[in-house]
C-alpha cells in the first residue's frame, strides 16, 4: 500500500492508502476519493485546476516537466512547492508526502 | 433582435455538431459563446493535441476537429455571437423564449439547447485582498480598450503571454506601466519576454520579479498596490489600474440561476432526449449529467443527435417527423 495524506481547502486532513501498481495519477485519484477537483482538460497539464502544494516530503517524486512548469507559472497562487495532481504518478515515490489541495472548487 | 430557431449556448465541438442535426431536420441554429472564438475547450486550451477517440479518424487535432465540424455545418448557415456570455432565459406565453447576453444581444428562439462544456471561461482571479471590491474601480480582468488607460499608471501582474503582450502594448500608451511577475524568469514566448527585459533596460516600464501583488488599496477608486517582494518587504506602487493577467477557468456561472435541477456543476438531463426539467431547454455534452455519464466528445455529438429529434416537435409543431438518412436524402443546404 502506498500511504500519503492529503489536506484539503477546509485544512482537513486524510491519509489515503492506494494499492501499489494501480497505474492512475494523483488527480484521478483525488477525483475517486470524492474531492472537488476540476481537472477541466482531463489530465494534460493545460488548465491547472488540479494544483496541489507539497506541504511536506516529495523529495522522491518524479521532476517536474516543462510543459507542468509553463501551466504553474500561470497560477497566481503557485508556489515553488506546486505541482499538477494530474502529473503524478501515485507510486511509491509519493510515500510519505503532505499534499495540500489548492485547485479550484466546481 | 436575432430570430432563430434552436438557440445554442457553446460554440465548442458539440455545440457545432448540432448544428448539423438540426439542419437535416431544416431547423436553423444560432450559437452564442462566451469565448471570442469557435470550438469551446479544444480552441482555448488544447488546440494542438491530437484526439484518438474521434470515430473514424485514428488521430485528428483538436482544431482540426473544430475546422472540419465548421466544414460540415457550413451547409446549414448557422449564426453566432461570440465574446458574451448568455445571462438570462425568458420563457415567452407561446413557449418560445428570449435568450439574452451579456452585451444585451437579444435571441428569440423555440429551443435553447445548453452545449456549455464546463461552462464559462472566465478570467482567473488572484488570491489579493481587497481585489473584489476594486473590481470596476481600478481592477480589470482584461484589457478591451486600451485607451482607457491613456496617461494613467498601470500595474500588471502574471508571466503568461497576456501579461507580457499588453505589458509591451501598454508601454507606449500608459503614463507608466509596471510589470509584477512571481518568478524571475517568463514561460511565455521568448520573443515577447525579451522585448519587456528590452522595455526595462531602456526604462520604458518598470519590471519586478520574484515579487507578488497581496493588497490593493484606495479610496472609492484604486490608488495602490502593496507589493511583497521575495525578501518579504512590502512596499506600494502607485497604480490607476491593476490588470491580473493569469488566463482563463471554466465556472458554471449564470447557468446555475435558470431554475435548471444542478448536480455537481452539472445539469440533470432525461436520457430520453437530453432535455432539462424546464420544456424546451436541452442540455448536451459535458455540461449534462446522467447516471452512466461519460464526458467524451463522442457521447456528446450522440446527445446532440437525440436533442433534435426531440427539439423538432417544438420547431414544427404540426409536422411529423420522419427520419432518414443522409444517404439517401443527402445534405440540403438552407
Amino acid at each position: 500500500m502506498i500511504q500519503f495524506t492529503i489536506e484539503d481547502r477546509r485544512g482537513e486532513r486524510q491519509t489515503l492508502e492506494i494499492p501499489e501498481g494501480i497505474g492512475l495519477n494523483l488527480m484521478e485519484v483525488l477525483k475517486a476519493s470524492e474531492y472537488n477537483i476540476l481537472a477541466t482538460c482531463g489530465g494534460m497539464a493545460l488548465c491547472a485546476t488540479c494544483h496541489v502544494e507539497i506541504l511536506d516530503g516529495g523529495d522522491s517524486l518524479t521532476p517536474v516537466s516543462d510543459a507542468e512548469l509553463d501551466i504553474l507559472d500561470t497560477l497566481p497562487s503557485a508556489t515553488s512547492c506546486s505541482r499538477l495532481a494530474c502529473q503524478l504518478r501515485v507510486d511509491e515515490t509519493m510515500l510519505g508526502t503532505t499534499f495540500k489541495i489548492r485547485g479550484e472548487e466546481h | 433582435m436575432i430570430t432563430t430557431d434552436i438557440c445554442i449556448i457553446g460554440a465548442g465541438p458539440v455545440g457545432l455538431f448540432s448544428v448539423f442535426e438540426a439542419g437535416l431536420l431544416k431547423m436553423r441554429c444560432h450559437l452564442i459563446d462566451a469565448l471570442p472564438q469557435i470550438g469551446g475547450q479544444l480552441s482555448e486550451i488544447y488546440p494542438q493535441k491530437p484526439i484518438y477517440d474521434i470515430p473514424g479518424y485514428p488521430t485528428i487535432k483538436a482544431q482540426e476537429l473544430v475546422d472540419n465540424l465548421m466544414l460540415q455545418i457550413a451547409p446549414f448557415n448557422p449564426s453566432f455571437t461570440l465574446g458574451e456570455r448568455v445571462e438570462t432565459i425568458d420563457k415567452q406565453e407561446d413557449g418560445s423564449m428570449i435568450v439574452k447576453t451579456s452585451d444585451a444581444t437579444e435571441v428569440h428562439c423555440q429551443v435553447v439547447v445548453i452545449a456549455g462544456g464546463l461552462g464559462c471561461f472566465e478570467p482567473r482571479k488572484p488570491e489579493i485582498a481587497g481585489l473584489e471590491h476594486f473590481e470596476g474601480k481600478g481592477v480589470a480582468y482584461m484589457v478591451k480598450n486600451p485607451e482607457k488607460f491613456r496617461n494613467k499608471e498601470i500595474v500588471i501582474a502574471g508571466g503568461g503571454d497576456s501579461a507580457l503582450d499588453w505589458t509591451a502594448y501598454l508601454a507606449d500608451i500608459a503614463k507608466t506601466t509596471t510589470l509584477i511577475h512571481r518568478s524571475d524568469t517568463f514561460r511565455g514566448a521568448p520573443d515577447s519576454a525579451e522585448k519587456v527585459f528590452a522595455l526595462a533596460e531602456q526604462g520604458k516600464i518598470n519590471l519586478i520579479l520574484q515579487s507578488n501583488v497581496v493588497s490593493l488599496n484606495g479610496n472609492g477608486h484604486l490608488k495602490e498596490v502593496v507589493v511583497t517582494g521575495k525578501d518579504k518587504n512590502s512596499y506600494t506602487v502607485p497604480s490607476d489600474y491593476f490588470i491580473p493577467l493569469f488566463g482563463l477557468s471554466p465556472k458554471l456561472g449564470p447557468i446555475a440561476e435558470w431554475g435548471l435541477n444542478i448536480n455537481k456543476s452539472a445539469i440533470e438531463v432525461n436520457t430520453l432526449d437530453y432535455s432539462t426539467n424546464v420544456e424546451r431547454i436541452y442540455a448536451i455534452g459535458d455540461i449534462n449529467t446522467y447516471p452512466g455519464k461519460l464526458k467524451l466528445i463522442l457521447t456528446g455529438f450522440h446527445e446532440a443527435a437525440m436533442m433534435c429529434q426531440s427539439a423538432f416537435k417544438f420547431v414544427y409543431p404540426n409536422q411529423h417527423l420522419s427520419f432518414k438518412y443522409t444517404t439517401v436524402n443527402g445534405v440540403n443546404a438552407f
